[in-house]
Parts: structure tokens; C-alpha cells; sequence
């Protein structure tokens, strides 16, 4: 950088900017980047007996990490999730969103309604679907006089937990569509009206196209906070859950390592693992947004 | 011919109508059987039969008291409102003063150092866990609300959203200011800040949300009964009683009825603000 002087009042702006920044850049670095960099070299190395002294082992964590069948079935069961979640819970929500778009009674309490899961807690919110699962006492097997394992049969359990995220998430993906539908201009439905498109036509071909900066944002935060769930997967699989091999998430995984059993340097190497697989899958998510996204 | 058009209309409505309240049921659904199982006994509750819906022999709001005492929910409350109230706070404040200064100042190394903001934003937060924790017991506040707040006493995403609500305020307020003789702090504070109101409040629901919902950073950080949040404290309660369904379902009530009326009542600034910030939660 080449030194200009500044005039009295850049100076002054400058270190009002300085100023300003500084409690935020400060407290980035200490409580980010130092993490992030200290959770890489803990990643290499092998937390020593009580927590005590990091003994540097090189590259022998992820050696047990990328070996462990454990971590790749936590892996797939994660993108398992995000497979249930994401597209069930956009699809919904824009449908949703669609209908509210029309004179309705009631238009706010429904979206009140919708949007209430936002704001419970989800361990909560999981602790109610568990006992809506249960599988001798639980509501859905009751009504539906049925006897399935909700939750503890690895084969479903996925989904099961899938659907909480669902129920959870359709409110506010409706709120972001809702806001994405009121930024298209009233004036492409009048004149596809007069040249007589029907509703679906006009969904697919003014709507869709229009609306895809928002449905891109949406499933790219969607897709991100589903391959990083844990508090669902928490609460409704216990320790002692027949399906939880097949059905917890890595973040979950990560939880177990690093703090239920005080192994760091391996709970550091799966964090690394999750970031370089949310690093690929944002990578292709880029790469995607130019090709499909239409924007104005 | 107009008969059938507005039939048609009709027939939109009732497809319309049918849909959103089937939607609405199934949201309705856990939280009516949530409620309608913390007044049964456990009896009651875990008895086979679809039609036993509502509880027989009276409404049990003892177990609202049970869990009320057993759990301490006094300290749970308290614990939890002190979190959000700091968190919100230290977010607010860090995020408004960076804010600005990224959206209306000029100062050298501004590009580097608001790409340090934007980089934390696509770093998946769970990296920073470990050594977080490391931090907060070397400081010796492990069981402490300082402890909760610790990773929330900057916000890169508040920064970010701030700068936003700066950068879109009209050009010359700095000028006028200037005019009528004030600095740049009083310009911030007196002109600026007040205008950007919507963007903090925006950033304080999202803040406050975040630290209601969140579960790992409290039961990391707070392993202790008396220290910890609401949500953590479910976590535990769970573990420990998980068989008793009421009481469970108590629980889970009394967590999440403070919030949801504090909803109702703002629910316009909740869904715009989370709306507007589009923030992940």
C-alpha cells in the first residue's frame, strides 16, 4: 500500500472507522479465527489423559476417522436427513406460500400458525414429536392403529426424525417465499391473464423463474443448516436407541467425541470432515446458482 | 358462462381453504397433545386408546406445579433471560458500531478487514466449538451466564446486516450533521443509530431467537442443573424422567410459553425481522 497523507478530516474518519471496527474484529479474531485454526491443530493431535497436554500425532486422527465406518454411516445419515428436510420442507412451504398470496380470511393466523415452530425451542418441540412416536402409548400409532417403531427402527427412524425438521422449517421457508412473491410485479400475472395462461402455466413460467433467487437462497441456507442438525437428532435419539447407528447426524457424532467422551482430537478431526463436505457441496451449490438462478 | 367462472373461483377457494387448514392441523397437532397430555395423570396418558383424548378424571395442573419445584424452573427462566438479554446486548452493540463504520466510513485495510466478516459467515460454527470451550474454562466461567454469552459477544452476521441497514440510508445525513457541527460519534449516535432502528431490532430477534433455541453451547458450557437454560434443561430432564410423559410434557410447555407470547404479541417485528435478516437459524 502506498502511503498518501490524508487530510485532517480522513485521519479523523479513520480512526472513528478503526474505532468502530475494532471490538468486532477483535472479538472475530479471538473467538473465531484463533478457533478455527486451534480446532485444525487439534485435529492432528491426540488429547492427552484428563484433558491434559495435546500430544501431536500428525494425520493419524483422521487416519481412524476416514477408516471408521461409524463416521461415513453418521455421514450418509446426515445427507439422509437433509434428503427428507430440504426438498419436502421448500416444496410445502412454497405451496403454502403460493395459497397465501390470494384475499383470504384468516391470512394471519394461518402464517401465525405456520410460523409458531420457529419459536419453540426444538428440544422441545422434539421432546413432543418422541411422545407423538412412542411406539406403545405414542398419538400416530394410537390413531392409526398401527405398531411401528418410529424412531427406533433404523430403516424409518430417518425419516421420522426428517419429518420433525419438516414440521419445524415450513414456516419460515414460507415466510422467506412470501416475502420473494411480493418482489414479482403484479403486471406479468395481468398480461398473461389476458393472453389467457392458466394458473399452473402462470406458476411455472412467471412465478418459478421469477421466484428462483429466493427458492436458491433458501436451499442453499436449508441445505447447510440440515447436513449441520443436531439438537432434533439429540433429543429424540437416546444412547440406547436401536436406530442410532443408522440415524445420527455428524454434527451429533462430533457432540459424542468431543464432549461426552473428552476425545478432542478426534471430535476436531470430524468437525474438519463436515467442513470439508459443506465446503464441496457449496462449492457445486455456486457453481449450480449461475446455471439455474434467474435473475433480473 | 358467469356461473361457471364463478364456480370455478369457488372451487379455488374450498381447494384453498382445505389445504392451508389440513396445514394448519398438522402444525396444531403436537402442541394440543402436548398440552392435553400435561394435564393427564400417566395413567391416563399412556393408555390405549385412540378416543381417550382428553383427560377423564379432571385437569391435572399439578403437574405444572411438580415440574414447576422439581426443576427449579425459576432458575431455568432466570438463567435463560440473562443469556438472551447479554447476548443481545454485546450483538446490538458490536455489530451497530462495526456497522457503521463499514457502511459509512472510510478508513485503510476496510476491504480486508469486512472480508474477515464475510469469511466467518461461510464457516460452519461447529469448528469453533472446541476451542470456545477450551476458552471458557481456562477463563474460569464454565457454569456462568458470562460463560453462555462468551461466543455471542460479537456477531459477524450482525455486522453484516447493520452494514446493510447503514449503507441504505440517504447520502448526505453526514453532511447536514456536519453542518450543524457534530463528530462522527455524535453524527453515529444522535442521526445514524436511531435510523437503523428496524435493522437492530431485526438483528435482536434473531439474536434472542438464536439463544432460546440454542442446545449444545449450554449444555457444553452449563453442565450443572442450576446454571443452565431452558433448553438444556430439558435435555436433562429428559435423560432423568423421560417415562413420565406429563411431566415431560409440562416441561416443554412451560419452555416454550414464555416465547410464543412474547410472539403473538410482536409477531409483525418477528417475521420481518427474521424475514428481512434471512439469517439461519
Amino acid at each position: 500500500m502506498t502511503k498518501k497523507k490524508m487530510t485532517p478530516s480522513q485521519k479523523r474518519q479513520a480512526i472513528w472507522g478503526w474505532a468502530f471496527v475494532l471490538p468486532s474484529i477483535l472479538g472475530l479474531i479471538v473467538l473465531n479465527y484463533y478457533p478455527a485454526i486451534n480446532t485444525v491443530y487439534q485435529s492432528l493431535c491426540k488429547t492427552g489423559d484428563f484433558g491434559k497436554g495435546n500430544i501431536f500425532v500428525g494425520l493419524n486422527n483422521y487416519k481412524t476417522v476416514l477408516g471408521s465406518a461409524e463416521v461415513w454411516q453418521s455421514l450418509w445419515n446426515t445427507v439422509k436427513y437433509a434428503i427428507v428436510e430440504v426438498p419436502l420442507g421448500i416444496v410445502i412451504a412454497l405451496l403454502l406460500a403460493v395459497l397465501m398470496q390470494k384475499k383470504l380470511a384468516g391470512k394471519t393466523l394461518f402464517r401465525t400458525l405456520f410460523f409458531l415452530p420457529m419459536v419453540c425451542a426444538p428440544a422441545a418441540v422434539a421432546m413432543v414429536w418422541k411422545w407423538l412416536y412412542n411406539q406403545q402409548f405414542g398419538l400416530l400409532n394410537n390413531v392409526f392403529h398401527t405398531n411401528v417403531a418410529w424412531i427406533s427402527d433404523p430403516k424409518i427412524a430417518w425419516i421420522s426424525v426428517g419429518i420433525i425438521g419438516v414440521w419445524s422449517i415450513i414456516g419460515y421457508n414460507m415466510v422467506l417465499f412470501i416475502g420473494g412473491l411480493q418482489e414479482i410485479p403484479k403486471d406479468y400475472y395481468e398480461a398473461a391473464q389476458i393472453d389467457g395462461a392458466s394458473s399452473i402455466r402462470q406458476f411455472f413460467s412467471i412465478t418459478v423463474p421469477l421466484l428462483s433467487p429466493t427458492t436458491f437462497f433458501i436451499v442453499q441456507t436449508r441445505i447447510i443448516g440440515a447436513l449441520t442438525v443436531f439438537d432434533l437428532m439429540f433429543m429424540v435419539m437416546d444412547k440406547t436407541n436401536l436406530a442410532l447407528n443408522k440415524t445420527q447426524s455428524i454434527v451429533y457424532l462430533f457432540y459424542t467425541y468431543a464432549f461426552t467422551n473428552g476425545n478432542r482430537g478426534y471430535g476436531a478431526a470430524i468437525v474438519m470432515v463436515l467442513v470439508v463436505f459443506i465446503m464441496i457441496v457449496t462449492f457445486f451449490l455456486q457453481k449450480l446458482e449461475k446455471k439455474i438462478v434467474y435473475y433480473n | 358462462m358467469d356461473s361457471s367462472i364463478s364456480t370455478k373461483y369457488t372451487v379455488n377457494k374450498i381447494i384453498t381453504y382445505t389445504v392451508l387448514i389440513i396445514f394448519a392441523i398438522i402444525m396444531l397437532v403436537p402442541f394440543v397433545w402436548m398440552i392435553l397430555t400435561a394435564i393427564k395423570t400417566n395413567q391416563e396418558a399412556i393408555s390405549v386408546d385412540p378416543f381417550y383424548i382428553f383427560p377423564h378424571n379432571g385437569w391435572h395442573f399439578e403437574n405444572f406445579a411438580t415440574v414447576w419445584k422439581s426443576y427449579n424452573f425459576i432458575t431455568l427462566y432466570k438463567n435463560t433471560i440473562l443469556f438472551i438479554i447479554f447476548r443481545v446486548i454485546c450483538a446490538c452493540l458490536t455489530a451497530t458500531m462495526a456497522g457503521y463504520a463499514f457502511g459509512r466510513l472510510e478508513f485503510p485495510g476496510k476491504k480486508i478487514l469486512f472480508s474477515l466478516v464475510l469469511i466467518q459467515m461461510m464457516i460452519p460454527a461447529q469448528i469453533f466449538v472446541i476451542p470456545q470451550y477450551l476458552m471458557v474454562s481456562k477463563l474460569h466461567i464454565l457454569n456462568t451466564t458470562a460463560g453462555l454469552v462468551f461466543p455471542g459477544l460479537v456477531t459477524a452476521f450482525g455486522t453484516y446486516l447493520l452494514k446493510t441497514g447503514y449503507q441504505s440510508l440517504p447520502k448526505d445525513l453526514e453532511e447536514a450533521a456536519a453542518i450543524d457541527g457534530c463528530n462522527i460519534g455524535q453524527t453515529f449516535l444522535f442521526i445514524m443509530m436511531p435510523l437503523t432502528r428496524s435493522s437492530m431490532v431485526s438483528l435482536g430477534i434473531f439474536t434472542a431467537l438464536f439463544a432460546f433455541k440454542d442446545l449444545m453451547w449450554p449444555m457444553i458450557v452449563c453442565t450443572n442443573a442450576s446454571t443452565t437454560t431452558l433448553s438444556a434443561g430439558l435435555a436433562k430432564m429428559q435423560g432423568q424422567y423421560g417415562s413420565d410423559y406429563p411431566a415431560m410434557m409440562a416441561a416443554a410447555v412451560l419452555a416454550i410459553v414464555p416465547m410464543i407470547v412474547i410472539y403473538i404479541i410482536f409477531q409483525k417485528q418477528f417475521v420481518e425481522g427474521i424475514a428481512t435478516s434471512g439469517g439461519k437459524l
